[in-house]
């Protein structure tokens, strides 16, 4: 049994309701986001000597939680089996009476999904597919939540029926590699996008997704 | 390939764990319990609400409660997903506000200098105590027309946006105003153009998204959903629906709005303020090309040409054409090389886009309101509106009237009434400064009162509600302050509101309200969403410390004056919303009944398309516009007789046609010192200044938005803190240097809270972009042109 999310960046405004959302209905720090919105740009200008200008300026989002991945990086790092790939959902969720807090699965993660909260007693914590409202057969929160109707969860074969060829593997900028974990994650790519080896854009969010 | 989160993140340093800590709230739930472990946990309670604030949208929240205390929320989650009035990041971020730490708790009198935001607690009687006292004196000593109400609308809902109103009308009433904040220059200028009925509030004078569905050309001027109308039953999504059917899309904005974003090709770039002469270029394109629907122009229209020019105007190259063609006028022909310095957009690129209009079989044209909020809006909004108007495509399938996408036209509750006001005086909104100022010099000619010829007082007491119209989202906070900090002109000034917002340091008494959430409240879709709808829900916990609902003081003040009956007809607040919903219910039948309504919390149904102004081109005689001569007055009379009757500031003009005019301190007023055109946009971590929480602070940064080449000559970085500076102030504010903005301009979200040392340096560490804006009128709607102002931008800290 695998859980898939889609990712449809032709409609994702960058709104970050999600995250908002999913940090509402789980009272997460400050500083804790399981869902993260990165906003990726690129392109130059030239302004000439009439002083018109032009440009081929292109801006995208990216909203990504944990993709509870087929291979995680962040179980095979885990030293004491706190994060484990639950075998009934295989979604990947922390074991709050093992987690020690040592911020590996965090390192490990190319989609920087685990994060450390330190407000009470250090644990690794992170998008668990909404576990309760999943297995009670209810949508995740940030599904539920999204005003651009952007993103999808469920059971990967269900998802990728409903979507068909719009559903590609998700191997855009600034998404690592998707050979190196399998995300179980699904994108309908937006007319600006870029592949994932792009090199002529950046990140330009980082103090609001780390 | 070896991949890292450095990759990841491209380029971004590691040690992000490091980085980790700072604030954090302490966290209850499921913390340190596995998700199957948490299972146990109790159910919660679901009350319905809504959100409140001025975005125009109105969503639906379910909170969730658990021993009387809101815990997390959900939002509209019934029936088909594709029409559900969800919450955006700012109402989904509510729990924080409500539950805020910062709300006002307790009736308070100020102690300090006014404008220090130093208040001591006062009891509720002393509170009414005082009030009473001063709304009384203000009242025998200069009338009630001395008393005035700024704008405000945090806290929006039938029983709550009449309430202060209601009560004062019951006392003899107060000054009142109009036009508003949003489209202040637009719903003054499209009277004259459509007429007096003409508003930007309906489905008359517009087209929905829905039937942007039916046009093969879809051209947007200074509209971003994206950021405005945000909720998932509002425009944004709207607009998302209309783009995937299939019309081409062309975005025109200063910014690559997040309406453009992953749709980078959809913008075109523009200098702001200047949207008139790329209106003009692309007129004498259509023009010169033979493109323009000659038969609706002279069918529909007044002006165009000389053929259809009034009798007084006749004869003097007076007409619309004659301006565009360079025979009237400034003689200059508006081509596509005249605009192009102008609007930073090359000759060729304004070529292509006239031809796609010229081309369009069902051309949409729609302007949000950012740009008629600049010094020369009057003109920038009737310049755009004559693309649809030129081309004939008003009133038919997949067209719109060149105004902003349609709100609905009926809702199933209306508001509590507010009443008759005695008082017949009335002022543009944005006028109320100078009637502090100096009220009694104020005209119907010099000033756009109405009502009156001219005002009998200045401004003595203000008594306003949840709003922040005082300092922060008005025009040129350092002005406004010096103001109203002399006593001698408003002698008492008292806010009812939740939070100490900047406008709320200036009150003389401040007065505790109890947000929506924590009372019975109802309200419907708001006027941006284009659908029908009622929310009724509530409370879903008490409200802290002392506050109390609006709609209570203001009836137990009446009583105090002896109108309380009068104010109330005998009603609690929760009997007036059954009484609403039922007078609803009488006009349509099929709206739940009262008991039904309770417990679902919310019914909705859906709007068919509509087209603006259908009537009036299918029958122009019978559905005459209410112009002097019932057709679309692309040359006003009226305005040209303005032009030599009202008093008018130095370098003002009110021009009978659109035209394309700098306005103060627009295009060609950069100097060495100020050589950046400054101007703002709608941040999605803010509604105007609603939502001033740390949650989003961090979702969402306040950054002002710099093009790399600006950013380079000034050795400027993303994430530097600069100082801008304008000929009327200086702000402190973190910079994004991005792709995203023209060169040239910066771009300022605006609702940032100000927060300066106004004895000292004055320089505003919060970042309001009305510290930079000049306190100016425009010159025919009187209105907020905040969008035009020049700044130098320099590093103080990387």
């Amino acid at each position: 049994m695998a859980y898939t999310f889609y990712f449809d960046a032709s409609r994702c405004t960058g709104c970050k309701t999600c995250q908002t959302a999913c940090k509402d209905y789980y009272d997460l720090p400050l500083d804790i986001d399981y869902r993260r919105v990165y906003d990726y740009e690129g392109g130059s200008w030239e302004v000439k000597e009439d002083g018109t200008v032009s440009q081929d300026a292109y801006a995208y989002h990216l909203s990504i939680s944990c993709n509870h991945c087929e291979k995680p990086a962040c179980t095979a790092v885990c030293p004491t089996t706190a994060m484990h790939k639950d075998p009934e959902t295989g979604l990947v969720l922390v074991d709050g009476t093992k987690c020690i807090g040592c911020g590996y699965c965090r390192m490990a993660c190319p989609y920087d999904a685990p994060r450390i909260d330190r407000s009470e007693k250090m644990q690794s914590r992170k998008c668990d597919g909404c576990y309760e409202r999943t297995i009670a057969g209810k949508q995740t929160i940030c599904v539920e939540a999204c005003p651009l109707r952007a993103l999808d969860f469920g059971p990967y074969e269900e998802i990728h029926e409903k979507y068909g060829d719009k559903a590609k593997a998700p191997n855009y900028a600034p998404m690592p590699d998707m050979t190196v974990t399998i995300p179980n994650l699904l994108v309908h790519p937006c007319p600006s996008m870029k592949p994932v080896d792009d090199t002529t854009g950046k990140v330009v969010n980082l103090k609001e997704v780390r | 390939m070896k991949l890292s989160r450095k990759q990841f993140l491209q380029g971004s340093a590691l040690g992000a764990v490091a980085a980790l800590g700072g604030s954090a709230v302490a966290s209850e739930n499921m913390f340190s319990l596995s998700p199957k472990q948490a299972l146990a946990e109790e159910p919660e309670t679901i009350v319905w609400s809504h959100c409140h604030v001025n975005c125009g949208g109105r969503c639906v929240f379910q909170w969730h409660t658990k021993d009387g205390k809101i815990t997390r929320m959900e939002t509209d989650n019934l029936g088909e997903a594709d029409f559900q009035a969800r919450a955006c990041l700012r109402g989904r971020s509510m729990r924080q506000w409500i539950n805020s730490p910062d709300r006002l708790m307790y009736p308070m009198k100020r102690v300090g200098k006014r404008g220090e935001g130093k208040f001591e607690r006062i009891s509720w009687d002393e509170a009414l105590d005082i009030l009473e006292e001063k709304l009384k004196h203000t009242i025998e000593t200069y009338g009630n027309d001395a008393i005035f109400t700024p704008y405000g609308s945090a806290q929006y809902a039938v029983t709550q946006t009449n309430a202060l109103y209601r009560f004062l009308n019951c006392i003899g009433g107060y000054l009142g105003t109009y036009a508003d904040y949003s489209t202040h220059m637009m719903q003054i200028a499209i009277q004259y153009l459509y007429g007096k009925g003409a508003n930007p509030y309906d489905d008359v004078y517009a087209s929905s998204y829905s039937e942007a569905h039916n046009a093969d050309l879809v051209v947007q001027f200074g509209n971003s959903p994206a950021e405005t109308r945000m909720g998932g039953a509002n425009a944004v999504w709207d607009y998302t629906q209309m783009r995937e059917a299939g019309p081409e899309v062309i975005n025109i904005d200063y910014r690559m709005s997040e309406t453009s974003s992953g749709q980078s090709d959809t913008w075109l770039p523009i200098r702001p303020g200047t949207d008139a002469a790329l209106a003009s270029a692309i007129a004498y394109q259509l023009i010169t090309n033979d493109q323009i629907d000659i038969d609706f122009l002279h069918k529909y229209c007044v002006g165009y040409d000389e053929e259809t020019l009034p009798e007084s105007a006749k004869g003097k190259n007076l007409s619309y054409k004659a301006y565009i063609m360079g025979e009237g006028y400034d003689k200059v022909a508006k081509t596509p090389e005249w605009a192009a310095p102008i609007t930073q957009i090359p000759a060729d690129k304004i070529i292509e886009l006239a031809d796609k209009i010229g081309n369009s079989k069902a051309l949409f044209v729609n302007q949000g309101w950012g740009s008629q909020r600049h010094t020369n809006g009057e003109w920038t909004t009737l310049a755009i509106c004559m693309i649809p108007i030129l081309r004939g495509m008003i009133g038919k399938p997949g067209t719109n009237t060149g105004l902003r996408e349609a709100s609905p036209g009926s809702t199933p509750v209306g508001l509590m009434p507010a009443g008759d006001n005695p008082v017949k005086a009335t002022i543009p909104v944005y006028n109320w400064a100078n009637a502090v100022k100096d009220g009694k010099s104020m005209t119907k000619d010099n000033a756009g009162v109405r009502g009156v010829d001219k005002l009998d007082n200045d401004i003595k007491i203000i008594i306003g509600q949840t709003g922040n119209c005082l300092t922060n989202q008005h025009g040129d906070i350092n002005y406004t302050h010096d103001l109203l900090v002399d006593e001698s002109k408003v002698e008492f000034i008292c806010l009812v509101d939740v939070m100490l917002t900047d406008s709320a340091k200036y009150a003389d008494l401040l007065l505790p309200d109890a947000m929506r959430g924590e009372q019975l409240s109802m309200s419907t879709n708001g006027y941006s969403e284009y659908y029908y709808g009622v929310m009724v829900g509530g409370p879903a916990q008490e409200a802290p410390g002392e506050c109390r609902p609006i709609y209570d003081v203001m009836a137990e003040l009446a009583d105090r004056f002896g109108v309380k009956d009068k104010y109330t007809e005998g009603r609690t607040q929760e009997e007036w919303i059954e009484y609403l919903y039922n007078e609803g219910k009488k006009k349509d039948p099929e709206l739940p009944t009262w008991e039904e309504i309770r417990e679902q919390g919310f019914y909705k149904r859906k709007f068919d398309p509509c087209i603006g102004l259908k009537d009036f081109v299918d029958d122009p005689e019978a559905n005459a516009l209410e112009t002097p001569s019932g057709k679309i007055e692309i040359y006003s009379e009226t305005l040209a007789e303005m032009n030599d009757t009202l008093e008018l500031l130095e370098g003002d003009e009110i021009f009978p046609i659109p035209v394309f005019t700098p306005g103060y301190m627009g295009y060609g007023s950069v100097t060495e010192e100020f050589p950046l055109y400054g101007c703002g946009f709608h941040h999605k971590s803010r509604t105007h200044s609603s939502y001033h929480l740390p949650v989003l602070m961090r979702a969402a940064r306040h950054q002002m938005w710099m093009n790399e080449i600006d950013a380079k000559e000034r050795g400027i970085k993303t994430g530097d803190v600069c100082r801008v500076k304008s000929p009327a102030g200086e702000i402190e504010i973190e910079v994004l240097v991005t792709s995203r903005i023209v060169p040239g301009s910066v771009g300022i979200p605006q609702g940032a809270w100000h927060d300066a040392d106004m004895d000292g340096d004055k320089v505003d560490k919060g970042g309001c972009i009305n510290t930079l804006v000049e306190y100016r009128p425009t010159p025919l709607a009187k209105g907020n042109g905040n969008h035009t102002f020049i700044c130098q931008v320099r590093k103080v800290q990387a």
